[in-house]
């Protein structure tokens, strides 16, 4: 097991090295410098800027200086955040964009994952059309639909909850984000949940645990969800990989203090280095998450085993 | 009756000559074959929602294709005298203006366009690729297609929202990128569908025969292989349909879609966001739009996919 992650954590750094490569050569590549957009600098100045961000040496130079300085943690300062280097901003940021994400998978499992059990058990009964239809729901109005309208009844109409902003962590503040977040995920994970429980519920050791005389609830619970639960967590990497992507919008929506807003602000700013950290930090952030999705798959299958 | 000195000469042979030959009769006691494609249509057929939703796209589909004709508004035409109107009949404008006075309908129909647009030849792109590079992956095999494989790993780890994005926003907010761009991120899960399939046909007596008679294998990859894989590739094509209009949504809503004038269904959401609370069906009826697009994909998509399904035959 040890060696296999510590395989996975090779492979996974020739990834990063390419999205790190990728993205800092498209950046450059744009049009405009970061220095646009604002008063018109005398060229003097403009060039003394460039000299002491080192945006005047060969594109090859800035890359190696770059690497240089990533390795050793420092992501550089932030061109239009002027006061703060990137990794304060991640640091600030990140937690935030964790405790939204984190919760909204939370919901996404508590909810989906008994969605999909009750659908697949309860199966071409009222309750199953009723838990897919809404699943269905979910998967086809995307997030950036729902958010809105969430905060249009309960923030504005009703009044129940804060339509927006962060306020410091308060918890009226997250419900909104987090079920906007979590809404496409739990569709997913309830149709794919249904999907596999349909499966295993008709495979060969479950009829003999029934015949067996095992009660129904003993024959769900002790011997076909954990099986079952295989498939929903190869797919809990992309899952992840959807949260986070959720929350580019969703932070935008209701105001959260996150990295999803700075990315594409950034990006709009041509922020080089505030855009480079982040897409280094999602991009790492994905592949351990990647990894840990496949440990925790062969800790679930006692049949797969990644020792050599 | 014909006197004929033929070996047949105790059969009747009908007036007017031998029939030629036509479709066994059912009720002979022999089977009347039929092809996948019919069977697979057959009983789509019989699945309501499906047919339902078929209909619906196929309505959404012209419409907006024959809609903007048929209304005497322009896709960027202010009516000055209404600016925020609600929806009403007097007016003319069925669904409302926006702050600018443009004619809801109108807009979204041509939206419409866009975003159904985008979603056939992104999927275009990506299907292309994608089955080219699975069934070359899967037939030559060994290490190439460790190697493609692979790259296809690699890439599949690869933050790939993000670097649509940031490809957004480096070469501006082309159409034609957009096809290319979300066409590129999409079709890693048809290769390594379309390989999967190759691996399992390639073993297969039939194959072997092609190659026996000394068939390039060119021609095995593109006239038995692929044919024989279509199945899995129609439902992933179908699956595929609703992700890519979503995608491309997504970078209307953030700002980075389409340009004007064009707009999609994601630029009419993100324009209705703003205007929620004091025009709240800017944002409903592109909403309302894209919902039941969606809808009717996914349901055609299952659907296709129980037709197909060799396992419930």
């Amino acid at each position: 097991m040890l060696t296999y992650t510590l395989k996975r954590l090779l492979a996974a750094i020739p990834t990063l090295l390419i999205v790190i490569t990728i993205s800092f050569f498209l950046m450059r590549v744009a049009p405009g410098g970061p220095f646009d957009g604002e008063r018109q600098l005398p060229p003097e100045i403009e060039a003394n800027l460039k000299a002491a961000y080192h945006l005047d040496e060969p594109l090859p130079m800035q890359y190696l200086r770059y690497m240089g300085n990533l390795l050793q943690g420092d992501f550089g300062p932030s061109f239009k955040y002027k006061d703060f280097s990137v990794t304060e901003l991640i640091a600030q940021g990140f937690p935030v964009s964790l405790e939204i994400g984190g919760l909204a998978m939370l919901l996404a499992l508590l909810l989906g994952l008994p969605m999909g059990i009750i659908a697949a058990v309860r199966r071409n009964s009222a309750v199953d059309y009723a838990v897919m239809g809404t699943a269905l729901a979910g998967i086809a109005v995307p997030n950036f639909v729902i958010a809105p309208i969430l905060a249009l009844v309960f923030g504005v109409l009703l009044a129940w909850l804060p339509a927006g902003g962060w306020n410091g962590g308060a918890w009226p503040n997250l419900v909104l984000p987090v079920i906007a977040l979590s809404i496409q995920q739990i569709a997913y994970i309830a149709r794919m949940m249904r999907a596999s429980m349909i499966e295993v519920l008709g495979s060969h050791y479950i009829r003999t645990a029934r015949a067996k005389g095992l009660s129904e609830r003993q024959v769900i619970w002790r011997h076909a969800i954990r099986p079952a639960l295989l498939p929903v967590t190869s797919y809990l990497g992309p899952a992840i990989a959807g949260i986070i992507t959720g929350s580019v919008v969703i932070e935008q929506i209701f105001g959260i203090p996150g990295i999803g807003r700075y990315f594409v602000q950034a990006a709009l700013n041509r922020d080089y280095t505030l855009v480079m950290g982040t897409v280094v930090f999602y991009g790492a952030l994905i592949v351990l998450m990647n990894l840990l999705v496949d440990l925790l798959y062969s800790a679930l299958d006692p049949q797969i085993r990644y020792d050599d | 009756m014909t006197t004929d000195t033929t070996p047949y000469s105790g059969y009747n042979m009908p007036a007017g000559g031998p029939h030629p030959p036509t479709e066994p009769d059912p009720e002979d006691g022999a089977v009347a074959g039929e092809s996948l494609g019919r069977d697979a249509w057959r009983r789509l057929k019989q699945n309501k929602a499906a047919m339902v939703s078929l209909v619906v796209l196929i309505v959404i589909a012209a419409t907006c294709l024959i809609g903007p004709y048929l209304l005497p508004w322009g896709l960027a035409e202010v009516d000055w005298n209404a600016f925020s109107t609600a929806p009403s009949l007097e007016n003319g404008h069925f669904l409302g203006t926006d702050a600018n006075g443009r004619d809801l309908l109108t807009r979204t129909l041509y939206g419409g366009r866009v975003s159904l647009s985008v979603a056939v030849v992104a999927t275009f792109v990506s299907l292309v690729i994608g089955v080219l590079y699975g069934a070359i992956s899967g037939y030559v095999g060994g290490r190439l297609d460790n190697v493609m494989m692979r790259f296809v790993d690699i890439l599949y780890s690869l933050p790939f929202m993000f670097l649509v994005i940031l490809l957004m926003v480096v070469f501006g907010r082309n159409i034609f990128l957009i096809y290319a761009a979300i066409g590129a991120v999409e079709w890693l899960d048809m290769a390594r569908i379309v390989r999967g399939q190759t691996l399992a046909l390639k073993q297969r007596e039939f194959i072997e025969a092609a190659h026996a008679l000394g068939v390039r294998d060119r021609k095995i990859v593109t006239r038995h292989l692929i044919p024989n894989a279509i199945g899995p590739v129609i439902v992933y094509v179908t699956l595929t349909v609703p992700k890519v209009i979503l995608l491309e949504s997504f970078l209307s809503f953030l700002g980075l879609g389409v340009q004007e004038p064009l707009t999609s269904w994601g630029v009419l959401i993100s324009e209705g966001t703003d205007m929620m609370q004091s025009a709240p069906w800017l944002l409903l009826v592109p909403s309302v739009f894209l919902a039941l697009t969606l809808f009717c994909l996914n349901f055609l998509g299952d659907g296709l996919r129980d037709a197909l399904d060799p396992k419930t035959r």
